[in-house]
C-alpha cells in the first residue's frame, strides 16, 4: 500500500476510497470534509454518492457510465487543484451548547477516565466542558458524532471489556468523545449523560449535527438534567448558534 | 375501510422493506432495505409495478393474512409453503386473495427471507425517502398480529396471474469477491486460504450481517496495525476480532475499524443473505478488471427480470378471459411513491 497521502484505492467494484490520513488528525479531517464538498460541487458524471469518514472519503460510481480509471483520473485532478489539508472548514457550521451531567450514575467511568488521563475528577470535568469539540464525523449509528480532540492527556485506549451505555451517553477514549444515538454496547469510557437525541427520524432535520459543527458541553446538576429530559425530550436543553 | 392487508398471525421478524434509503452514509445511516433485493424486483415484475414498491419481508417464517378487497399479490424470495384456504399456491408467482379468504404462509423450505408483495405496494409512512424498516436505526417497527397494512391502488387490476423462473439462490454456494482498500493488510497465504476454505453460515446473523464458521486458524490482518474507521457498505467482508469472516448486510453500521479482506459482488449478495444457518459457502476472488467486466447496474438487471415474466398457466376451462389474456408483460414506468407519499 502507498504510504504517501492522499492516496486513492479501489473499494469493491463500484467504489473508490480517497484516504487523507490513516490516523486521526485535524488537518486530515478538514481535508476529508473539504474534498467531499469539492466532489459534490463538481457534479461529476457517473458519481453516485460521496461520503466522508474520519480521515477518508468513499466515492461510489456507476462503472457502466464511467470507467474506474476515469474516476481515479478525475479525483486526482481535483486533488492537484487544491491543497485540501489547508482548506477551510465547511460553511454554515453550528456551535452547539449541550447540557450534560458528569460522573455518578450518569457517568460511572468518569473517575476511571480521570485516572487514565492522570488528572483530577475536577480537571476532567473542566476539560470536558471548556473545549469546543468538532464533529469529526457522523457514523456507526445514525447521527452519532465522533467529537474531538480533547487535550493530549485523554489519549488513552478503549476499555478492555464492553459496557452498556444509554442513548445520550457521553463516552471518552483516544482523545475523542462519542455522543451515543442509541442504547449501545461500547468500549468507550462512559463519563456523562445528555438528553440530546442525535437521530430524529420524524423531524424535518432528522440529523441535527453535521460534520464540521462544534459542540460544547455545559455541566448541570442531576435535578436540572432530569427536568430538561422531561421538558425537552428531543434536544435536552441544547441550543445552537451559527459560527461565523 | 381502506384497501389493506390484515395480519392474523406473524413470524417473529416481519418488516416492511423496499430498496432502502441510499445517500445517508455520511450521517451514519446505512441504506437498509430488503435483505434480498432481487426478491423485491421479482415481486414487482410479477405484479407489473415499479421496483420501489414496498413488500413484506418474512425472516424464517411467514404468517396468516386477510384482505379487505380482492388483492393481487406475489410470493418471492426464500420458498415457503403457501396456501389459500387449503389450496396450495405456487411460489415465484402472483395470485389473487379474495375478501374472506385466508392466505397462510409457512416456514421457509430453504433460504432465510421470503417476501409477500402486493399490487400497489404497502402504503406505510415514507421516512427519509423510503418505507423500509431499519430496526437498528429505530426506523419503523416489526409487523405483528393485529396490524392492518394499507395498500396503494392496484396499477393493473386486470393483469392475470404470472410466474417467473428463478435460479436457486437459497442454499449457499460460491460467491465472488473482489479485493478492496484493505485486502493488502492480509497475508498472501490468508487470502489464498480464504478462497480454499469451506465455510458454513453461522447461526449468528441478522440483517446487519452474517458470520461464517470454518475449521482452521483465525484469519488475521498483518501485525496490529490500527485501522482508522472508514466507510463500510453491504457486501464488505470484515474480519472480526475472532478472525472469522462477517459479511455485511443492509442494516450494517456505516463505519468500521475491523479490516476488510474484500467485498462480495453486489449481484452475489442475495446468496449470502439467503443462506440459512448451516448452509455451505465458498469465496472466490476475482480481479477488479474481471468484476468490472461483469458489472451491470441494478435497474438493468431488474428490467431483465421483468422481461422474463410469463403467464401462470391455469386450466383453460377456468379462464373465461382467455382471449384477452395478457401474453406480453411490461413493467410500468414511474415511482411507487412520490415525495408526498402517494402510491402512484
Amino acid at each position: 500500500m502507498p504510504t504517501d497521502f492522499p492516496h486513492i484505492v479501489a473499494q469493491g467494484v463500484n467504489g473508490v476510497v480517497v484516504r487523507f490520513s490513516d490516523r486521526l488528525s485535524e488537518a486530515g479531517n478538514r481535508a476529508t470534509l473539504a474534498f467531499r464538498d469539492a466532489v459534490e460541487a463538481a457534479d461529476l458524471p457517473g458519481i453516485e454518492e460521496c461520503d466522508s469518514a474520519l480521515g477518508s472519503v468513499l466515492v461510489r460510481f456507476d462503472p457502466v457510465l464511467v470507467p474506474y480509471d476515469d474516476v481515479v483520473q478525475t479525483l486526482r485532478g481535483l486533488l492537484q487543484q487544491t491543497d485540501f489539508y489547508a482548506a477551510q472548514l465547511p460553511p454554515d457550521r453550528r456551535l452547539w451548547r449541550i447540557p450534560a451531567v458528569f460522573g455518578g450514575v450518569y457517568g460511572p467511568n468518569l473517575d476511571d477516565a480521570a485516572d487514565r488521563a492522570g488528572i483530577t475528577r475536577k480537571q476532567a470535568i473542566h476539560d470536558l466542558t471548556s473545549s469546543r469539540l468538532r464533529v469529526l464525523a457522523l457514523g456507526f449509528a445514525p447521527g452519532q458524532p465522533y467529537l474531538g480532540e480533547l487535550p493530549e492527556t485523554w489519549d488513552f485506549p478503549r476499555l478492555k471489556e464492553l459496557i452498556d451505555v444509554p442513548e445520550g451517553a457521553i463516552a471518552a477514549a483516544i482523545r475523542q468523545l462519542v455522543l451515543f444515538a442509541n442504547d449501545s454496547p461500547t468500549g468507550w469510557a462512559h463519563v456523562g449523560q445528555t438528553a440530546f437525541r442525535c437521530f430524529r427520524p420524524e423531524d424535518i432535520r432528522s440529523i441535527p449535527l453535521a460534520p464540521g459543527d462544534e459542540v460544547q458541553f455545559k455541566a448541570i446538576a442531576p435535578e436540572d438534567f432530569e427536568e430538561l429530559r422531561e421538558s425537552d425530550p428531543l434536544g435536552g436543553g441544547a441550543t445552537f448558534e451559527m459560527l461565523p | 375501510m381502506t384497501r389493506a392487508i390484515k395480519v392474523l398471525r406473524a413470524g417473529p421478524q416481519m418488516t416492511v422493506q423496499d430498496l432502502g434509503r441510499p445517500g445517508f452514509l455520511s450521517v451514519g445511516l446505512s441504506r437498509g432495505g430488503a435483505a434480498d433485493r432481487l426478491a423485491i424486483a421479482e415481486g414487482a415484475a410479477l405484479l407489473g409495478q415499479p421496483f420501489d414498491c414496498a413488500a413484506l419481508e418474512m425472516a424464517g417464517s411467514g404468517g396468516e393474512f386477510e384482505g379487505t378487497e380482492p388483492i393481487r399479490f406475489a410470493l418471492t424470495g426464500a420458498p415457503m409453503r403457501a396456501r389459500i384456504d387449503g389450496r396450495d399456491l405456487m411460489w415465484n408467482a402472483s395470485h389473487t386473495l379474495e375478501p374472506g379468504e385466508r392466505l397462510g404462509i409457512g416456514p421457509a423450505l430453504s433460504g432465510s427471507y421470503g417476501y409477500l408483495s402486493v399490487a400497489g405496494g404497502f402504503d406505510t409512512p415514507v421516512i427519509m425517502g423510503s418505507r423500509a424498516a431499519h430496526l437498528m436505526a429505530r426506523i419503523g417497527t416489526r409487523i405483528g398480529q393485529g396490524d392492518a397494512l394499507p395498500i396503494g391502488p392496484d396499477p393493473d387490476p386486470a393483469r392475470g396471474a404470472k410466474t417467473l423462473d428463478v435460479e436457486d439462490r437459497f442454499k449457499g454456494g460460491t460467491v465472488r469477491v473482489v479485493p478492496g482498500a484493505q485486502t493488502g493488510l492480509f497475508s498472501v497465504e490468508d487470502r489464498a486460504r480464504l478462497a480454499e476454505t469451506d465455510f458454513t453460515r453461522s447461526p449468528r446473523g441478522n440483517r446487519q450481517g452474517v458470520r461464517f464458521d470454518f475449521d482452521g486458524p483465525p484469519f488475521g490482518a498483518d501485525g496490529l496495525r490500527m485501522v482508522l474507521s472508514e466507510m463500510i457498505v453491504p457486501g464488505d467482508i470484515q474480519m472480526t476480532g475472532e478472525g472469522a469472516p462477517f459479511v455485511l448486510l443492509p442494516e450494517c453500521q456505516t463505519t468500521g475499524g475491523y479490516p476488510r479482506i474484500g467485498s462480495v459482488l453486489p449481484q452475489d449478495l442475495p446468496i449470502v443473505a439467503q443462506a440459512a444457518p448451516g448452509a455451505p459457502l465458498r469465496f472466490s476472488f476475482l480481479s477488479l478488471d474481471e468484476a468490472r467486466a461483469l458489472y451491470e447496474d441494478e435497474t438493468t438487471s431488474f428490467r431483465a427480470i421483468a422481461a422474463q415474466v410469463r403467464p401462470l398457466v391455469r386450466d383453460p376451462r377456468e379462464m373465461a378471459d382467455l382471449l384477452s389474456f395478457e401474453l406480453i408483460s411490461g413493467v410500468t414506468a414511474g415511482q411507487c411513491h412520490d415525495e408526498e407519499g402517494d402510491t402512484r
